[in-house]
């Protein structure tokens, strides 16, 4: 594509300005800056993201990497702010969700550990870690305070703290999970994901596209579990202290 | 209240405060042993954070709690919360059935409780046998009140806390509950702290009772003292002009 063809796809951008002041929805400024913001934060992505490759330097890679678990973890942990120390429990989450894909993938020879491959997959990854942390602390959060009453119920009659909170737990953990696992049984009937159409898009085999699309979404189901369990289990003991009492946020 | 028994629950200077909101303060005072004490007072006076207290559901900031003499901070918390059973004011249940309600204490120690002795807790609280396998989401509110208690009762403590259990009761079923309390007291020899707003009820079933308001225990001694208080602020709230 050249930078001709690109300026006209701008012609997306014109038709929600002309809309947004034709009906008065006030949101052109938002619009222009989400535009401008886009085209700088990709363009120099793509730079980035070109001299990784060419150089497909280890030290390179680890900082991308760093850079996006520590960009998802200020994300996420914003809906968690109730929980104590949460912020390394998101971070230390999404690092073994990383750690653990890329062992998979290149432990058994399923992708190379080059840049191209690393980078990429671990954006998927970590971007779906963080989204399902934020899933999980919300509902979480929410789960704890309008059971209170059953959690002071076990604990009442005995119970430990993990048999306190299980049920909010486990219907937190099954809500964060739901909708990666309902979008992957409609994908290829309702949406054509992403990744894919760009792959078939830049003239790629679809065999192929579909054969990259099956691995990530697999790499997503286990990104969700691992993610909600996880975090669930690092979050749930800091809401109570050593008398097993349900700590006031 | 000059106690002649021996106390179940002791406490020595106790404070506690939620954010800047000081909510009991220097309370001393022991339940005794055996007894029916009625807990009575406004809203807001501490009652509740006071049974709570009682089974570790919180802890004091500063002043000594002791159960059956021993500091409170000795015991296990779940150990304690064994020996100090507590029927919260909702009657929260788990979902299932009543007998997976009756269950639940020892489900929670990787036990189960026999069939039969379901049947003979129902029987123990006047509720019928047939109910064991009923959907708690179908009992009236009186059922759950004595399902709850008969679920309390399954860890079989020597202390009963009840918050407010009969504040939402019809007449017959709030006369039951009453009489249900009574009989546990005398069958098993157990301590009741009973929460209640009714006066009329902690007069008839309570052997002794703290009247507390603002935190603080205003007026304590055998029920009687609510026919006639020494206090001024307890008189008026006797005649319904506190609270």
């Amino acid at each position: 594509m050249s930078y001709f063809t690109l300026s006209l796809t701008l012609i997306f951008v014109l038709i929600p300005l002309v809309l947004s002041k034709t009906f008065n929805l006030g949101l052109e400024r938002d619009t222009l800056v989400a535009t401008i913001r886009s085209i700088i934060q990709l363009l120099a992505v793509g730079y980035v993201l070109k001299f990784v490759f060419e150089s497909d330097s280890l030290i390179y890679i680890f900082l991308m990497v760093t850079l996006m678990i520590v960009a998802a973890t200020h994300n996420a942990q914003k809906k968690g702010a109730a929980i104590r120390g949460i912020v390394a429990k998101v971070a230390a989450t999404l690092v073994f969700v990383e750690v653990l894909t890329q062992s998979i993938l290149i432990g058994f020879n399923i992708t190379p550990p080059t840049a191209q491959y690393i980078i990429p997959i671990s954006g998927m990854v970590i971007g779906n870690s963080m989204v399902l942390s934020i899933l999980f602390l919300n509902r979480f959060t929410a789960e704890v305070e309008t059971h209170q009453d059953q959690t002071e119920l076990i604990l009442s009659l005995g119970g430990t703290p993990k048999q306190a909170i299980h049920r909010q737990l486990i219907q937190s953990i099954k809500a964060s999970m739901i909708p990666t696992i309902e979008s992957q049984k409609t994908v290829g009937l309702v949406q054509l994901p992403g990744m894919m159409s760009g792959q078939i898009i830049a003239g790629a085999d679809p065999i192929q596209a579909v054969q990259f699309q099956l691995l990530i979404m697999f790499l997503l189901l286990t990104t969700a579990a691992v993610t909600s369990i996880l975090l669930g289990f690092l979050s749930y003991p800091t809401l109570f202290n050593k008398r097993m009492q349900l700590m006031k946020s | 209240m000059s106690i002649q028994y021996k106390p179940a629950v002791h406490f020595n200077h106790v404070n506690y405060s939620a954010g800047d909101t000081h909510i009991l303060k220097e309370i001393t005072g022991s339940f005794p042993e055996g007894k029916i004490i009625t807990l009575v007072g406004p809203s807001g006076a501490g009652k509740t954070t006071l049974l709570k207290l009682c089974n570790g559901l919180l802890s004091p900031d500063t002043g000594e709690i002791y159960v059956k003499d021993k500091p409170i901070d000795n015991i296990e918390p779940v150990e304690l919360r064994r020996l100090v059973g507590m029927a919260l004011q909702s009657a929260p249940m788990i979902s299932g059935t009543v007998y997976d309600n009756l269950n639940l204490p020892l489900e929670l120690q990787g036990k189960k409780l026999p069939e039969q002795d379901a049947l003979a807790w129902l029987h123990d609280v006047g509720l019928e046998e047939q109910l064991i396998s009923r959907n708690v989401k179908d009992l009236s509110g009186g059922q759950r009140q004595k399902v709850s208690i008969a679920r309390t009762l399954v860890n079989k403590p020597e202390v009963l806390l009840l918050d407010e259990i009969t504040s939402s009761l019809d007449r017959t079923s709030l006369k039951e509950i009453e009489e249900l309390i009574v009989k546990i007291n005398r069958k098993y020899g157990t301590t009741i702290i009973w929460i209640t707003h009714n006066l009329q009820q902690a007069m008839e079933i309570g052997d002794y009772t703290w009247v507390m308001m603002a935190g603080e225990v205003i007026e304590t001694g055998e029920s009687e003292l609510l026919v006639n208080p020494a206090n001024d602020k307890v008189k008026r709230f006797v005649r319904g002009e506190a609270g």
